[in-house]
C-alpha cells in the first residue's frame, strides 16, 4: 500500500474537507444519491462501433467491450443500478467480466465496483513474475478493478470508504498504462489534475474509441473536483490530448468515437467545441483577474453568458456561479 | 373449376379499374424532387455568396448569449487545423455555393420509396432524408453536421424533418446556432423550380422560429464536381490557442453598420431587426 505523501497544512485541510464532502456523496444520507429513486431508471444500450457498446441510465456513462477473452467494463455507474447493469451486460456477452476500469473516484462513476467485481472472474497463474494479476483480485477470483493509483489513494483515505470488493487494486502510478484484450490494445493515460487528480483515458486502440470520464461531456460544464486535485487547466490541458488522439474520418466527423462521462456518443468536432468553451472563458477570466478584478466584479462580467443557455445550471451539485469562482481561485493564485 | 357469372365477372373487373386508378392518382400527386438543381440566388445574394461581414448579425431573431458569443467570434479560428474542413450544416448549405443533386433510393421489390439522398457542392456534404417512416434516433446517438431526417408528404410539398445536427451556425461569420436545434424544411416543386423553405428551432440561441428560403433551377448539364479538402497547419500557433475576441474588444464592431449607414442596434441582430417594422422605428 503506497503511503501518502506529506503535502501542506492547508491543501492537507483541503483534502479532508473534499474527502468527508466526497464520502457525504458517496455514502451520506443527506445526499441526492441516497433520495434517488432508482427504481424506474432503464439501462440503455448503444452500439457504438464494433465490439464497443455505451451504457446510459443514471450517472456516468458506461463503455463495454465483449470480445472471446470475456468483458471489460469502464466504469460502473452507481451502486443501486448494479444488478441492471449486468443483465444489461449479459444481452451483449456471457463471457465472464474480467476488467473494470475507473476513469476517476466518484460515485457515479465506480459505484457498481463492489456488485460487479466478485461477479466476474480472471484467470491467474504462473509465479507473480510481472505482476500482471494483482494478488487481491487473484485470490478473490473476481474481476481486476483498474484505476489509476490516486483514485485508491481517495478511497483509503475516505472514513468511510466504499466496500473492498471495490477498489481499484490493479493501479498504476506512471503516465501510461497498456495491455491487449479481445483484439484489442486498451492504452490508459493519466491525466493529471483534470477532473480529479486520478483521472484516465482509456483508449481502445483498434476500435478506435476512447472513454473520456467526466474530463468531457456533453451535458454541463465540467465539475473541477478542487479537493480532489481537480483544476480547469488540468482539464483543457486533457482535452487538448484527447485532440492529438482523435482522428476525424472526413469533413471533420466521424472517425474516432469518444464516448463522454456524460452525454452523447462524441467525435473530434464535439471536443474541440467544448475545448474552445472552456479556453475562451478561462481566457475572459484571466483577462480580467489581469486587470485587477475582484471575484464579485469578474462574476459580474459574466464571463460564461453566452455558453449558459446551453451548459449552465443555477440549481444543482454544480451551478454556474460554483464554476466561475473555482476558475477565478485557480487562475488568482497562479 | 367454377367458373364467374358474367354479372360477378364485371364487378370485379369495375373493382380493380378503380383501384388502379386510386393507386395511380395517389402516386401521381406526390411529386419527385430527383434531379441536378442549380442555385438561384434571388435572395439575399451579398451574405449567402461573397458571405457575411463580421458583426452582420440582423435578420436573425437571436438572443443576448448568440450576439456575445458572435461577436467572441474570430476568423482566424478558421487556421486551426481541426476548424477546417467543417461542411456547412445542413440547415445552412443551401445558403452557401449549393448546386445540388436529389437522387432516389427506391425498394426492388415494391418499387417504395426508402429515402432520398443530397450532394451539395461547397465541402461536398451528402445527406439522407428517410423517407420510410423510421424514428429518430435515441438522444445519446452522436449528432453529425448534417444531422438525422426523416421526411413525408402532404400533397406535393416535401417535409422533412431534421434533429441530431451537430453545433453550428445561423450565418457563417460566428453566428452559433446550438446542437440542440432541430429544423424543419419544405420543398416545392414547380415545374423546374424548386424552393425550400427552412425553420430553425434553437431553445439555446433563437427567441422565436428562424425561417429562410432558398431556390434553385433544375439543370439537366450540371456537373458537381469532387470536393477534396485536407486539414494542415498553415499558421503555426501555440498549442491549445483559441483564437477569439475578448468581450467589448472586437475590432469590427461598427464596421458593416458603418459602410451601409445602418444602426448599430440593428446589425447586432434581433428577432425585430427581421421586419420591416423595424426601419420606421427611431
Amino acid at each position: 500500500m503506497k503511503i501518502l505523501n506529506v503535502i501542506s497544512p492547508l491543501r492537507e485541510l483541503a483534502r479532508r474537507a473534499g474527502l468527508a464532502l466526497l464520502s457525504v456523496y458517496l455514502l451520506g444520507p443527506l445526499n441526492g444519491l441516497a433520495q434517488q429513486n432508482f427504481d424506474d431508471v432503464e439501462i440503455e444500450i448503444f452500439h457504438v462501433r464494433g465490439n464497443i457498446y455505451m451504457l446510459v441510465g443514471a450517472g456516468g456513462n458506461i463503455t463495454v467491450q465483449v470480445g472471446d477473452q470475456g468483458v471489460l467494463m469502464v466504469d460502473t455507474m452507481y451502486a443501486p443500478l448494479a444488478d441492471k447493469i449486468y443483465a444489461a451486460i449479459r444481452t451483449l456477452s456471457d463471457r465472464p467480466l474480467t476488467y473494470i476500469i475507473n476513469t476517476h473516484g466518484h460515485p457515479d462513476h465506480i459505484g457498481g465496483n463492489a456488485t460487479l467485481a466478485p461477479r466476474g472472474s480472471n484467470i491467474a497463474g504462473g509465479n507473480g513474475g510481472g505482476n500482471t494479476r494483482d494478488v487481491f483480485s487473484m485470490m478473490a477470483g473476481q474481476a481486476l478493478v483498474v484505476s489509476h493509483e490516486n483514485v485508491l489513494n481517495t478511497i483509503l483515505s475516505m472514513d468511510e470508504p466504499p466496500p473492498v470488493e471495490g477498489w481499484p487494486t490493479n493501479t498504476y502510478f506512471v503516465e501510461k498504462r497498456d495491455f491487449f484484450f479481445n483484439g484489442d490494445a486498451i492504452l490508459l493515460s493519466h491525466q493529471p489534475n483534470a477532473h480529479t487528480d486520478g483521472d484516465s483515458f482509456v483508449f481502445f486502440r483498434r476500435a478506435d474509441v476512447v472513454s473520456a470520464g467526466d474530463i468531457f461531456n456533453t451535458t454541463s460544464y465540467p465539475y473541477i473536483d478542487v479537493a480532489n486535485g481537480g483544476s480547469l487547466q488540468g482539464i483543457i490541458d486533457a482535452l487538448n490530448n484527447l485532440l492529438d488522439i482523435t482522428v476525424p474520418a472526413d469533413r471533420q466527423e466521424g472517425g474516432t468515437m469518444v464516448i463522454p462521462g456524460h452525454g452523447r456518443v462524441s467525435d473530434e468536432a464535439d471536443v474541440l467545441d467544448y475545448r474552445d468553451m472552456l479556453t475562451i472563458i478561462r481566457d475572459r477570466i484571466a483577462y480580467r483577474i489581469d486587470q485587477g478584478d475582484s471575484l464579485e466584479q469578474v462574476k459580474a462580467s459574466q464571463p460564461t453568458y453566452d455558453y449558459d443557455p446551453r451548459y449552465g445550471s443555477d440549481s444543482g451539485f454544480w451551478t454556474t456561479e460554483q464554476f466561475v469562482e473555482t476558475i477565478y481561485h485557480e487562475l488568482s493564485s497562479r | 373449376m367454377t367458373l364467374l357469372s358474367p354479372h360477378i365477372s364485371r364487378l370485379l373487373l369495375v373493382f380493380f379499374i378503380l383501384l388502379n386508378i386510386v393507386v395511380s392518382f395517389s402516386v401521381q400527386a406526390q411529386i419527385d424532387i430527383s434531379g441536378e438543381w442549380a442555385a438561384v440566388f434571388h435572395e439575399d445574394e451579398d451574405e449567402r455568396r461573397p458571405g457575411p461581414e463580421m458583426v452582420e448579425y440582423q435578420g436573425i431573431p437571436i438572443n443576448e448569449a448568440a450576439r456575445r458569443r458572435a461577436l467572441a467570434w474570430s476568423p482566424t479560428l478558421l487556421n486551426l487545423p481541426e476548424h477546417q474542413c467543417k461542411p456547412h450544416p445542413s440547415d445552412y448549405g443551401s445558403r452557401g455555393p449549393s448546386d445540388t443533386r436529389w437522387w432516389k433510393e427506391v425498394d426492388s421489390e415494391t418499387q417504395q420509396l426508402i429515402a432520398y439522398h443530397n450532394r451539395i457542392r461547397w465541402q461536398a456534404p451528402e445527406r439522407t432524408v428517410w423517407m420510410d417512416g423510421r424514428e429518430h434516433p435515441p438522444e445519446y446517438a452522436p449528432h453529425t453536421w448534417q444531422g438525422f431526417s426523416t421526411g413525408h408528404w402532404e400533397g406535393d410539398v416535401l417535409v422533412v424533418r431534421t434533429t441530431h445536427l451537430k453545433q453550428g451556425w445561423s450565418r457563417r461569420n460566428g453566428v452559433p446556432r446550438s446542437d440542440l436545434a432541430e429544423f424543419t424544411e419544405y420543398f416545392y416543386r414547380e415545374g423546374d423550380y424548386m424552393t425550400q423553405v427552412v425553420i430553425v428551432n434553437d431553445p439555446v440561441y433563437l427567441t422565436e422560429p428562424f425561417i429562410r428560403t432558398n431556390n434553385w433551377k433544375l439543370d439537366l448539364r450540371q456537373q458537381i464536381a469532387p470536393y477534396l479538402c485536407e486539414y494542415l497547419t498553415e499558421v503555426e500557433m501555440e498549442r491549445g490557442l483559441v483564437p477569439h475576441y475578448l468581450p467589448g474588444q472586437n475590432p469590427f464592431m461598427g464596421e458593416h453598420a458603418e459602410r451601409y449607414n445602418l444602426p448599430l442596434e440593428g446589425v447586432l441582430g434581433g428577432a425585430e431587426t427581421q421586419y420591416p417594422s423595424f426601419i420606421d422605428n427611431d
